[in-house]
């Protein structure tokens, strides 16, 4: 994955608010990148816009090759379908459906006739398989966040997107997530881009980007 | 900072962002169509009301063969009531040659009271005085039988009269026999110099009396205890049945549109309530978490709630206030009728339904807030906390079921309609439930995006039945409205078909049937059935004497005084329906059949043995079966018929009704010509008022029906935003799980279409339902369907629902997913 100059600016008012500024930076494959600072710092931004959930003010994206930008909403899409995996602070599950529905979704958007079976297996792997047919307000945080952890890697994706997968989890089920994580994207040899404001989970990646008022500091 | 103040800020912050809109909008809407419905009805009512006392030319008229005790007309002027008399009685009118017997009709000035008479007198208009003396009007019949025009004179008794006028519309008439002769309206200073009044003339007197509602009521009871037995005390309402049948449908129909548009203004409030305490639990738990008590939380939303309730009604009355005025305006017999402005009444009815459907659908989910787990703040994933289902709905429930009997006026329709609903609306969820979850379970035999869709449905079963459900209320209103209300006006008005018989004959002499029969075919009009008609009075009730002092009630008493026509046969009547007993067999002897509102009124039933006195003799027959009559059917009706050998060895003479077409008017003059001792009676006019008043019923119905079709549309559209942000948070995950939005636009649509399928059958079928009940028990007619409302209703509700859903989540597939979710 490529990055260059990629700037975000938002309107606050009437006067533009500069979130992001001519961050570059590139990650070999299987590569893990933790994106540190602090609150404000632009971390979160700069995620979206790695994963193409977000467009730039300028600048581009290149995954695996593609010049993401270049492609429309829907190509992004489809782009994140077939390389990329996401973990979010606040989980992002569905709530109308049970987490084994949750683990398919990605499966059957593929159009996978098998999505039941690979989901359940998903499942076992991070430890849920007893939980499948819960709805999510009936798990706990730790267990919500295994069962987006499943949803993620089910794919088998190339690169995967974590933002703050700690954040809303105590310090003992956050290290059990994590541990969780890295073990998948080792045995996946997945690309891991993680956004965190945690400097010893940073220092367990290869590499750390370090921002601060959106600006990259060396 | 105060409560309420701060209650206010969030409001206006609310505002701004949007949040109000839905529920505003549901709440304008609902008092807006309660307005209107109340205040156009209560218009309508005025104009039914005018329109019916032209039938009597006043509010109150009291009718008798001898002069009124001068007692009467004091009373009425205490009251400060107008009155007017006038005398009537059949006499010959002559031109040249030619006489013919007329009704004479003597009036005050002031007559007529209610009403308007139009007369031509070389311009067509509104007569605005009484003839001038020495002259008279007369109606068109007249002039063609005695070839005669208007400036011609005319003889009556010993005098001439100018013909000044032609009477094009009339008033005062009713159903009698001899006022049915051509009418001539004279000035009551001139009767005495035609010495037409002699002993033996048979004078009819009217007293007609007009002014406050309150007053007329007044007089009514106290004239009631004072009338003889001769004289006859009528109001509008009782002036004829068939006006009387016509005005109680009408009311009954317009209160049923009141009662849908309440019903579906419920649904959408339901809904919008639902999004609103979505989007506000955050806040509570955050103010919680700040330290706001519970009392607090309810009361910060509480004072919003009855700010925008004020809100909400003053415009929802304007709307309704402006919707009423235009309507009046587009139906002409309204706009021509100088209406008195509505009253106040129906709005504040309709205010207090506001503030009651407010209470009913959104208070309790209102409720909830105030119980937010301020921990909501640290896991936002913990829901709205629970409210008895039971609850809310009982809730709900007992608010409509109030409105609906109020706004019904009439509990059995009321619990009717509202107790078919509540079935239909549990059957509705239930089965919507029921299907979405069959066709998930059969999801592989599906292609993978319709696949997707069910089992999207299914998942969000409970909430997509709730869907259901609301979208088949507003589509069963729109199908209710448009094709059955249709099928149903149609099959009221088909009650008179336009070739319902307008002329009665009456007085037909037994050598004078096979004449009558021979005559009809001459000029290419179908023969009448004429039926034998002998006079009795009815003397004893299973051995019992009976005389006027039997009965309490007066118009028992003058029923019983009278004659009445009896009449013979072996086959019932088509037009009449047995609700009682057996119609008699060729060989039945001795029987009875009575018409069952006679019954009722005088305490008959079946298996009574009644003696009959005609002419100085009696006979003693069994009732052996109760008809109903339809009195507005125009045709020959019977309130007693017997088996003929009781009666048909009395002398007896026939009566018949006919139609004749316009075009054939002269054949009734040749008839009258031939066969001078008939009486012949145009009954047209009063078939033609009828006929008007159900058409204005219709028109209203129409025009009621368009509100509620409009609250129908903010059922729809609180649906779908109710479920937008939800639908808006999954497109987004969707999108980061690799959706592209061909993906996301088909996996809406085939949802929709799911949806919008379901809810449309469900709404056909609701509609057949409602319309049946209507017919049978409301209209009291047999229901035929249209069978298109099958195919209308579930390829409408596809197309609808899909056309709003596509419209209301494009926007979805366009956003980047980054802010949907940032946003959350």
């Amino acid at each position: 994955m490529q990055a260059a100059g990629l700037t975000k600016q938002v309107l606050s008012g009437d006067s533009p608010l500069t979130i992001l500024h001519d961050v570059s930076f590139a990650v070999e494959s299987g590569d893990s990148l933790a994106i540190v600072g602090a609150s404000g710092s632009g971390k979160s931004t700069l995620l979206g816009l790695l994963a193409g959930l977000d467009v730039p003010t300028s600048g581009s994206v290149s995954l695996n090759g593609t010049d993401i930008f270049s492609l429309d909403e829907d190509g992004r899409a489809r782009l994140r379908g077939e390389l990329a995996g996401f973990v979010f602070q606040s989980f992002q599950l569905l709530p109308a459906l049970n987490a084994l529905e949750n683990v398919m979704l990605p499966l059957e958007l593929a159009g996978l006739r098998d999505a039941r079976q690979r989901a359940e297996d998903s499942l076992q792997q991070v430890g849920l398989g007893a939980r499948a047919h819960h709805l999510p307000k009936h798990l706990s945080g730790g267990e919500q966040q295994r069962v987006a952890l499943a949803r993620a890697f089910v794919t088998q994706p190339k690169i995967l997107f974590a933002d703050e997968p700690t954040g809303n989890l105590d310090a003992a089920t956050g290290a059990q997530v994590i541990e969780l994580m890295l073990e998948l994207n080792r045995a996946q040899g997945t690309t891991l881009i993680l956004v965190t404001h945690d400097d010893k989970l940073a220092a367990r990646c290869k590499r750390q980007l370090r921002l601060a008022a959106g600006q990259v500091q060396v | 900072m105060k409560l309420y103040r701060l209650s206010f800020n969030l409001l206006r912050r609310d505002w701004r962002a949007g949040e109000w809109r839905v529920l505003l909008l549901a709440l304008v809407l609902a008092v807006g169509s309660l307005a209107t419905v109340g205040l156009f009805a209560d218009r309508v009512r005025q104009a039914l009301q005018q329109q019916a006392q032209s039938l009597i030319g006043a509010d109150l008229r009291i009718t008798s063969t001898r002069p009124f005790s001068p007692e009467y007309r004091k009373l009425a002027t205490a009251r400060g009531l107008q009155v007017v008399q006038s005398r009537s009685f059949p006499s010959m009118v002559s031109h040249g040659e030619r006489v013919l017997l007329s009704e004479l009709q003597a009036v005050e000035a002031g007559y007529p009271l209610r009403g308007k008479i139009e007369i031509d007198d070389g311009t067509l208009h509104v007569a605005q005085a009484i003839p001038t003396t020495g002259t008279v009007w007369v109606d068109e019949r007249l002039l063609r039988r005695l070839d005669t025009q208007v400036g011609d004179e005319v003889g009556i008794g010993a005098r001439r009269f100018k013909v000044a006028a032609r009477i094009v519309k009339d008033i005062d008439q009713s159903i009698g026999f001899s006022s049915f002769a051509p009418r001539v309206l004279m000035n009551e200073g001139d009767l005495p110099a035609t010495g037409l009044l002699q002993e033996g003339s048979r004078l009819s007197y009217r007293l007609m009396i007009a002014g406050e509602a309150k007053q007329i009521t007044a007089l009514k009871v106290e004239l009631q205890t004072r009338l003889s037995g001769n004289e006859k005390l009528e109001d509008v309402r009782d002036a004829r049945p068939e006006i009387r049948t016509a005005l109680e449908r009408a009311e009954s129909f317009l209160g049923l549109a009141a009662l849908t548009a309440a019903i579906l203004a419920g649904a959408a409030m339901a809904l919008a309530a639902r999004r609103f305490v979505a989007r506000h639990l955050d806040g509570c738990a955050v103010m919680r978490c700040l330290g706001a008590q519970q009392g607090q939380v309810l009361w910060l939303f509480l004072y919003q709630f009855i700010l925008l309730g004020v809100i909400a009604v003053l415009f929802g009355s304007l709307l309704g206030y402006g919707t009423q005025a235009m309507l009046v305006q587009s139906i002409a017999s309204m706009r021509d009728a100088e209406l008195p402005l509505p009253g106040v009444l129906p709005v504040l009815q309709a205010a207090v339904s506001g503030f009651a459907l407010l209470l009913g659908f959104a208070f309790l989910p209102l409720l909830q807030l105030r119980k937010v787990t301020p921990l909501r703040v640290l896991r936002r994933e913990m829901g709205a906390p629970e409210i008895s289902g039971w609850l809310v709905y009982g809730l709900a429930t007992l608010v409509l079921a109030g409105l609906f009997l109020w706004q019904a006026g009439s509990l059995k329709l009321g619990l009717a309609v509202l107790g078919g609903l509540l079935v239909g609306l549990m059957l509705f969820g239930w089965l919507a439930w029921l299907m979405l979850h069959g066709m998930a379970r059969n999801g592989h035999l599906l292609h993978a995006q319709w696949r997707h869709a069910f089992n999207n449905l299914a998942r969000h079963g409970r909430s997509a039945a709730v869907q259901v459900v609301a979208l088949s209320l507003g589509g069963m209103a729109l199908l209710v409205l448009t094709l059955v209300r249709g099928d149903l006006l149609q099959g009221w008005q088909s009650k008179l078909p336009p070739e319902t018989p307008n002329r009665f004959v009456v007085n037909i002499q037994p050598d004078q049937l096979e004449a009558i029969a021979d005559f009809f075919p001459r000029h290419s009009l179908p023969v009448p059935e004429m039926q034998p008609m002998v006079r009795g009075r009815l003397v004893e009730i299973d051995g019992r004497a009976v005389n006027g002092d039997s009965y309490p009630d007066p118009r028992a008493r003058g029923l019983v005084e009278r004659e009445f026509n009896l009449s013979y046969m072996t086959q019932m009547p088509n037009w009449n329906q047995l609700v009682g007993g057996q119609w008699w067999s060729a060989a039945g002897r001795d029987e009875l059949s009575v018409e069952e509102g006679i019954a009722k009124t005088l305490g008959i039933k079946l298996g009574d043995l009644l003696a009959y006195d005609v002419a100085g003799s009696r006979f003693t027959a069994r009732v052996t079966s109760l008809r109903k009559v339809e009195w507005d059917s125009m045709k020959v009706n019977f309130f007693v018929i017997t088996t003929p050998e009781l009666l048909q060895d009395f002398p007896a003479s026939y009566l018949s009704s006919f139609y004749l077409p316009p075009d054939k008017v002269k054949a009734g003059d040749e008839l009258a010509r031939e066969f001078p001792n008939l009486l012949l009676i145009d009954t047209g006019a009063v078939i033609a008022q009828v006929r008007g008043i159900m058409d204005q019923i219709a028109q209203t119905v129409s025009a009621v029906f368009l509100f509620t079709l409009l609250t129908g549309l903010a059922v729809l559209y609180a649906a779908l935003l109710s479920t937008q942000d939800e639908r808006s948070h999954e497109a987004a995950i969707l999108r980061t799980l690799g959706a592209d939005s061909r993906y996301l636009r088909r996996l809406h649509l085939s949802e929709f279409a799911v949806l919008g399928g379901l809810s449309g059958f469900f709404a056909a079928g609701g509609a057949v339902l409602l319309g049946w009940v209507l017919a049978r028990f409301v209209l009291e007619i047999s229901a035929s369907l249209n069978p298109l409302i099958w195919l209308v209703g579930i390829s409408g509700g596809i197309m609808i629902v899909s056309l709003s859903g596509w419209l209301a989540t494009r926007k979805l597939t366009r956003r980047p997913p980054l802010r949907i979710l940032a946003a959350d």
